[in-house]
């Protein structure tokens, strides 16, 4: 119960300082914290799946870029839409494609499903990178910011900034009540012996196309705050790396727990922001992504638990070595 | 209660992997208080029926009755629902569950209402009584909060047919529960299958032969995929064909 207790607390004083945040920051600071909190939303979508059902997808850029696209689509081409509407639509857009891909990829197991995930994600990428729907290339502007009447004008910084944050701690509750529940635990059934849930009298298809869809729908909300946030969208959001990339933020932060993908987001794109500093890098700071892969294969190989496991791993360092370990096989 | 005492019915079940028939034309029927042990070398096909019986895997041919009802074409987890309960040869627990949650995620399997997405699991009316229920039958009551990963060899298969109970089974199909147990070890799980033999019927398959002459109502005995001997045990016993293709002819 206890350690129970410090997580919930941990995650709340998480969100407060969020909350509190824009009172101490810059322009640049609110615009890096928006975009880590949308980046945070997109890999509690990848968790549900991969840390909390055992189903690792490659594709699921594929959601939110779809997401993203559908924003800037639906929206009047000049005039504001209207969130209430937009929304929703966004998050069914990428929720009703990821249903499509769920029930046709989730009949394959292992490696396969990762390439057919992959195989789907792509072909979604060419269909907004190769027809005049998605703008080719060049990508697609979103002229005007969506509105919530007169009382939210998402194309201000502070507000978007309010409402990211209000979506991502709402993601992060739903997921939580979501985890606990029937659904929750059998889903983690699944990802501990699917073949055992079987037996026991679980059909584990429907439960995992559930998950899948849900997923789906939770990166398109994250597409849709990425789009207003940029303003702009473009086959990239759709493409592989994107995919690699929130996989990495997962198993950065620690597989298996909701905290470890905000704190693998945050980490994730800390670590970019900091390698890509020409202040600190100078000339350097062009090869970027070499500091940045080198830092993740050493997190990797020295954290197997991610960052949210880092206190674990040293309490047991410090209490008794490998010796207090007990290991936990079938 | 039904009046047939027959709960599970399979009827010339033939399975063929290519060329090779793994299981040919058995027939085999599971009566409410008895254990029916299925014996034979490795390879004779016992897993193999025991896999078709479940629904694990499809028979090329045969069929397969639960509670009267022909189940051939039903899915496992069906079969489960409808009454079916099976172990496996080796431990099929979830091993960072505790042996509470062990119980109540099977006992969960005839209350499921995944759509109940704001209700706590571990507040499950139905789920938390049977998950009770369950391991204090099986004796592992003064162990919920364990993970499952740290039990001993022999709690381990008790906590897989605690997870069997769990799902209120009327047929238990068992696949060497008592595989790499202790002397000790094996009198407890053989009395629990004693204690659990009046309101199931149960499916038995198992290498420890002493055991199996202890506990049998009734003995399948497999060779090669086919059925040569099916008896009472001091009839298989003294078979000269069972001596001759199982016992070694002694």
């Amino acid at each position: 119960m206890n350690a129970d207790r410090g997580k919930f607390l941990f995650v709340a004083l998480c969100f407060v300082g969020l909350a509190l945040y824009p009172l101490v920051a810059g322009k640049f600071g609110v615009d890096l914290v928006t975009k880590i909190m949308v980046y945070a939303v997109f890999a509690l979508s990848l968790e549900l799946l991969v840390g909390s059902t055992g189903l690792v997808c490659f594709g699921q850029a594929a959601f939110f870029g779809i997401g993203a696209y559908a924003t800037v689509l639906l929206s009047p081409p000049a005039d504001p839409a209207a969130l209430a509407w937009l929304l929703p639509l966004c998050m069914l857009a990428a929720a009703a494609y990821a249903l499509v891909v769920g029930a046709l990829s989730l009949r394959t197991k292992g490696v396969y499903f990762i390439m057919v995930t992959l195989a789907f994600a792509q072909m979604a990428y060419y269909v907004v990178h190769d027809t005049p729907l998605g703008g080719g290339t060049d990508g697609i502007y979103l002229n005007a910011k969506p509105v919530l009447g007169s009382l939210m004008d998402l194309g201000k910084p502070l507000v978007l900034y309010g409402f990211t944050l209000a979506c991502l701690a709402l993601t992060f509750g739903f997921l939580a009540l979501l985890l606990r529940s029937r659904f929750g635990r059998a889903l983690a059934g699944i990802k501990a012996n699917e073949q055992r849930m079987r037996a026991t009298g679980f059909s584990t298809y429907p439960y995992k196309l559930a998950a899948f869809t849900i997923s789906g729908g939770i990166a398109g909300l994250s597409g849709f705050l990425f789009a207003v946030k940029d303003g702009f969208v473009n086959p990239e959001l759709l493409s592989w790396h994107l995919s690699g990339a929130v996989l990495i933020m997962i198993i950065l932060g620690g597989l298996g727990h909701l905290r470890g993908a905000l704190i693998g987001a945050f980490a994730f794109a800390l670590l970019q922001e900091f390698f890509q500093s020409e202040a600190i890098f100078g000339a350097f700071a062009k090869h970027w992504l070499l500091g940045l892969g080198l830092t993740i294969i050493a997190s990797v190989a020295l954290l197997p638990r991610g960052l949210v496991g880092v206190m674990g791993q040293l309490r047991e360092r410090l209490v008794g070595g490998k010796g207090s370990k007990e290991s936990v096989d079938a | 209660m039904r009046d047939d005492p027959v709960l599970l019915r399979g009827r010339d079940i033939t399975r063929r992997w290519g060329g090779l028939v793994a299981v040919d034309k058995v027939s085999i029927d599971l009566e409410r208080g008895k254990v029916h042990a299925v014996i034979g070398t490795n390879g004779a096909g016992k897993s193999t029926l025991i896999n078709i019986l479940s629904g694990e895997i499809a028979p090329s041919a045969g069929t397969v009755e639960l509670l009267g009802q022909d189940v051939t074409a039903w899915t496992q987890p069906r079969r489960a629902r409808a009454g079916l309960g099976r172990s496996y040869q080796r431990n099929t627990i979830y091993p960072t569950f505790t042996v509470f949650e062990n119980c109540r995620l099977a006992a969960q399997a005839s209350a499921q209402r995944p759509w109940r997405w704001w209700s706590a699991a571990d507040r499950c009316p139905i789920s938390v009584p049977a998950a009770h229920a369950a391991a204090r039958r099986a004796g592992l009551e003064p162990l919920l909060q364990r993970p499952a990963g740290l039990l001993s060899h022999g709690q381990k298969r008790q906590l897989e047919i605690a997870m069997c109970l769990a799902t209120a089974p009327q047929v238990l199909l068992l696949d060497e529960p008592l595989a790499g147990m202790g002397a000790e070890e094996t009198d407890r799980m053989l009395a629990l299958l004693a204690e659990l033999k009046t309101g199931h019927a149960i499916l038995l398959v198992e290498h420890d032969m002493d055991a199996v002459f202890r506990i049998a109502d009734r003995i399948t005995v497999m060779v090669n995929g086919s059925v040569i001997a099916c008896d009472t045990p001091q009839a298989v016993r003294t078979s000269p064909a069972v001596q001759s293709a199982y016992l070694g002819g002694h």
